[in-house]
């Protein structure tokens, strides 16, 4: 099946600095695309060259197959959904949504029907006739959207869209725009700084460091199998040493870092004597009052407990070990630890296929 | 506590008053009861519309109202139209330092007085002057030309003048105009003129009006220039006022000329307002 | 709109100068009172001079606009004097006892008061004098103009400038055989010499590259060539003569027409001592002569052509032999009335095609 939109080996300079560099990648038709990573890493750049309003220093980009680099922005077939909406603040609700249908040439009485049906299907019927600021945030978002979709574009680019709203309207809509994408059906292509955006809405996420792509996977590959210490460290928490590997045996490796602390690992393709860097999930490191209750890990370790850190479900606990290394631990809400405070003796251990390791740059 | 905010209230509240009232007002209800006079012998006045009379019924008197008012118009919209382009490349595609070397570049001809500015457009468009010198050394003339003393060497030097009232506006509410929403118009299948008009346009229409609006009356009330770079026939309305006061000591016929003035400026200022439907509260405010 | 800026600025300097009454607010010409002759009288008298330039039509509305207030001496030309007084009562009467009266030329003092006595009261002293006339390269368009007429001869065409004011028609009105101070008393007859100025002026219209305003503009005209005869005062005939010796002064056949400007006491001054021992003081003849240099053009003053500069005199001779002087037309006071007419026939050339 041709993918809806393609990036073949995408380049785009500005002077001497390459903002993207030779980044490729397809997104198959229908399926939601994140492009995650932090700020000033090209991942804008990205979305400008697919929207149009930037030419691409070298490379291709297609859509259903085609190249679309020398088709101007106002006529290739994908919308974008701006950071901050950019509704058309002259215009009103229905004016907003049916401003592509009335360049397309459309009919009047069509536009109408058109426009009433997208805000049918955003949920926010009748408010055609309403200027844009009387809106809330989120119904400005859906509009946004709407204005998009009435053009049955092949992609839809969303630049960091619930990037102004508040906390609790940014959860609500992640929920909505992952609805809203299977109800319209369309590739949706979505950039984000916000790991937790990307994660629970993807189909694919590719997460974006200096102007490459560092690994292109589902939110699980990227969470459980980073490839690169970036998304190791960039996706979910870590606990993180660097460290020479002692011994290495196959993908098992015994580590120690710089504080001097002993760890096995898994990791492939590292050789004795390497330097590496090493991550541990706060969430895979199991707490027990007893060391027998850990005997199955690999690594385990005996500490005090330093500090609470209470946040409901993502609690942490700190814990100092007796070479003064302290680690991040996810306090389980089971009630098991619940009278757990500071100054507790405390064991803590997790297995070697938990440590993801990789060679220090 | 209430009592004090009440003085400071009246206490902010005077010299805006004060200003008003004697230097606005009560002039005005001076020259309306002295255009309203008629001289019957020394010192002797009678009450009576004569003077209107005379002004609307004199044909140069009205001949050279509508011509104020017509090239004042002119004036305007040339300089919006050449406002316009400039203004949008300062507030959107300048960046920078670009940007605010641009937006001095509108004020420099202001670090002049107006006279001399006048004089230095004298100077390029003379029968013996730059351009003219220019002409005839590039071989497109033959013998000096003459670029001085017309309606349309008025016309440059009036747009010249208000240029930077339209580009201040216009750079204010362009600025104000977020990128982004341009782009939407081209992403969603704008074309240019499209965006331009659809979007560009109606934002900036504040900024147009008020701009439309001081241009127009710095182009009525101008002195200097049409006096100066016009030509023979090129009387203006306020040279008329200038002639009326000063030189034929006519008073109550340059009271009347002063007062049409006025009613003219306030109609064209509402019509503006009418025809972009903005009130005048939206376009100061 | 320019009465509110009058009154209001007059307002303003009238409070401000109400406490100091040896300071002498002088409403002038330009070169009338140079700063040298201003710094020696202050450095005489202890008195301070404030110096405000201006012309005759300005002095008479700021006059007017004040009641004759904000001003304690004024120089308007002698012809100005009796009609605004009739009419705004802005002077007021001058005490000749107290100017030294030595120190005048005693036919032009003689003739000064006379014209610009009201009700028996006098209201004028003579200052300077100087004439209009016609300013023009003389190796161009000598040979053609001679007159006011010939500046619309088809030789000078589009080379030719004059002020659309008084001056034009009254000039006009003596080169095409008329004698329109005659008429001053005769209305009618003043208003068909005017008519038939009138017709000439919208016939020579298109001989006229432009109506001059202020006289650097008129001179830049000359000295640029772009026009090469003019109306104008002999003083800028003079000025042009220094840079180009074909440019100068030339007393029309009909006459050049003669001004004096006045001392006159504005009603409402309020330093009229000071005023009189500034008149005293610049008509000596050696502080006369240093007004001469400044301003171009002679005074009233007895004895002071001694004094003036002989570059400056050795042109005046070449602009006025004998019987040039002989035809001067003195201007007699203007009676109220003649100006509306003047403004008419203005108006109506100035709107002609």
């Amino acid at each position: 099946m041709t993918p809806d939109l393609e990036c073949v080996d995408l380049v785009k300079r500005f002077d001497d600095t390459a903002a993207v560099n030779n980044v490729s990648f397809s997104v198959p038709p229908g399926s939601f695309f994140s492009i995650l990573g932090p700020s000033g890493c090209g991942k804008t750049t990205i979305m400008r060259m697919i929207a149009g309003f930037l030419d691409p220093t070298s490379g291709d980009i297609r859509i259903k197959g085609g190249s679309v680099l020398d088709t101007p922005p106002n006529k290739r077939p994908v919308n974008m959904v701006f950071q901050h909406l950019a509704l058309f603040p002259m215009m009103t609700i229905a004016e907003n949504i049916g401003y592509g249908l009335r360049r397309r040439g459309m009919a009047k009485g069509e536009i109408g029907r058109k426009v009433d049906e997208a805000l049918d299907r955003i949920g926010l019927p009748g408010i055609g006739a309403r200027k844009v600021d009387e809106l809330s945030g989120g119904q400005k978002q859906r509009v946004a959207i709407a204005r998009c979709m009435v053009l049955e574009p092949d992609v839809l680019l969303l630049d960091e869209p619930l990037g102004a709203l508040d906390l609790k309207l940014r959860e609500h809509m992640k929920v909505e725009l992952k609805a809203l994408q299977a109800a319209f059906d369309t590739t949706f292509v979505y950039i984000t700084h916000d790991q937790s955006e990307a994660l629970v809405m993807s189909d694919q996420i590719a997460v974006m460091n200096a102007g490459q792509f560092e690994q292109v996977g589902t939110g699980q590959d990227l969470y459980y199998r980073p490839d690169t210490p970036f998304v190791a460290g960039f996706i979910g928490e870590s606990n993180r040493w660097k460290g020479r590997i002692e011994r290495a045996e196959g993908g098992n490796l015994q580590l120690r870092t710089d504080s001097g602390l002993a760890i096995r690992a898994t990791g492939m393709g590292l050789s004795e004597g390497a330097r590496a860097e090493i991550f541990v999930r706060p969430e895979s490191i199991r707490l027990a009052a007893s060391a027998d209750a850990l005997a199955e890990f690999d690594n385990q370790l005996t500490g005090t407990v330093t500090s609470l850190l209470f946040n409901g479900a993502a609690s942490r606990v700190l814990v100092r070990d007796t070479a003064g290394e302290t680690l991040e631990v996810t306090l389980p809400q089971s009630g098991e630890f619940a009278s757990l405070k500071r100054g507790d003796a405390i064991h803590i251990g997790w297995g070697a296929g938990q440590a993801s390791c990789f060679e220090a740059s | 506590m209430r009592n004090q905010s009440r003085i400071t209230f009246y206490l902010l509240l005077t010299p805006l008053v004060l200003w008003l009232g004697l230097l606005i007002i009560i002039p005005h209800i001076d020259m309306l009861l002295i255009s309203l006079r008629e001289r019957i012998s020394f010192g002797v006045y009678e009450t009576s519309l004569s003077q209107y009379e005379k002004a609307l019924t004199e044909p140069l008197y009205l001949r050279t109202f509508w011509r104020t008012a017509v090239m004042s118009v002119l004036a305007t919209v040339i300089t919006l139209l050449i406002a316009f382009p400039v203004a949008y490349y300062i507030a959107k595609m300048a960046k920078g330092r670009l940007q605010q070397v641009l937006f001095l570049l509108c004020l420099i001809p202001f670090y002049v007085s107006e006279l001399v500015r006048t004089f230095g457009w004298m100077i390029l468009l003379r029968e013996t002057g730059l351009i003219s010198s220019l002409l005839q050394w590039v071989g497109l003339a033959d013998q000096p030309v003459e670029l001085l003393y017309t309606d349309a060497t008025m016309m440059v030097g009036l747009v010249y003048t208000s240029m930077l009232f339209m580009v201040v506006p216009l750079v204010t509410t362009l600025e104000s105009l977020d990128d982004s929403v341009i782009e939407a118009g081209y992403d969603l299948g704008g074309s240019g003129f499209s965006v331009l008009r659809e979007i560009i346009i109606p934002h900036a229409m504040p900024g147009i009006v008020s701009g439309c609006i001081v241009v127009f009356m710095l182009s009525l009330g101008n002195y200097l220039t049409p006096t100066m770079l016009g030509g023979k026939d090129s009387l203006w309305f306020t040279e008329m006022i200038y002639n009326q006061f000063i030189v034929r000591s006519n008073w109550e016929l340059g009271a009347a000329f002063g007062f049409m003035l006025l009613v003219l400026s306030s109609v064209i200022v509402w019509g503006m307002l009418r025809l972009t439907g903005r009130t005048l509260k939206e376009t100061m405010g | 709109m320019t009465r509110t800026i009058l009154l209001a600025g007059t307002m303003l300097a009238g409070l401000a100068s109400v406490a100091q009454a040896d300071t002498l607010r002088l409403l002038t010409w330009g070169g009338y009172a140079p700063e040298d002759v201003v710094a020696k009288f202050e450095e005489e008298t202890g008195h301070t001079v404030e110096v405000t330039k201006s012309n005759n039509e300005e002095m008479i509305a700021k006059l007017r606009a004040t009641g004759g207030g904000g001003f304690d001496l004024a120089q308007p030309s002698q012809d100005r004097i009796m009609g605004p007084q009739m009419e705004f009562g802005i002077y007021k009467p001058i005490d000749v006892s107290k100017l030294n009266k030595d120190l005048f030329i005693p036919s032009m003092l003689e003739a000064t008061m006379g014209n610009t006595t009201v009700n028996g009261d006098v209201y004028g002293v003579p200052h300077v004098w100087g004439t209009s006339g016609l300013v023009m390269n003389t190796a161009e368009a000598g040979d053609v103009v001679k007159d006011y007429t010939d500046l619309c001869a088809e030789e000078v065409a589009g080379k030719v400038s004059y002020r659309l004011k008084r001056p034009t028609l009254i000039g006009f009105a003596f080169a095409m055989g008329e004698d329109p101070f005659a008429a001053y008393d005769d209305e009618a007859k003043y208003a068909e010499i005017m008519e038939k100025v009138e017709a000439k002026l919208i016939e020579c219209k298109a001989n006229v590259k432009t109506y001059w305003g202020g006289g650097d503009e008129l001179m830049n005209l000359l000295r640029s060539g772009e026009v090469t005869a003019s109306m104008a005062w002999d003083t800028g005939g003079w000025k042009l003569n220094d840079d180009n010796a074909d440019l100068t002064f030339v007393a029309p056949a009909s006459g050049a027409l003669g001004w004096i400007d006045t001392f006159v006491l504005p009603a409402k001054g309020q330093a009229d001592d000071v005023a009189y021992e500034w008149i005293n003081f610049v008509m000596q003849p050696e502080i006369a002569a240093m007004i001469t240099a400044a301003a171009g053009n002679f005074t009233a003053s007895a004895g002071a052509d001694e004094f003036a500069e002989d570059s400056l005199k050795a042109k005046y001779q070449a602009s006025f032999p004998q019987e040039a002087i002989d035809n001067i037309k003195w201007y007699p006071p203007v009676p109220a009335g003649l100006e509306t007419i003047e403004g008419e026939v203005l108006d109506r050339v100035q709107a002609a095609n």
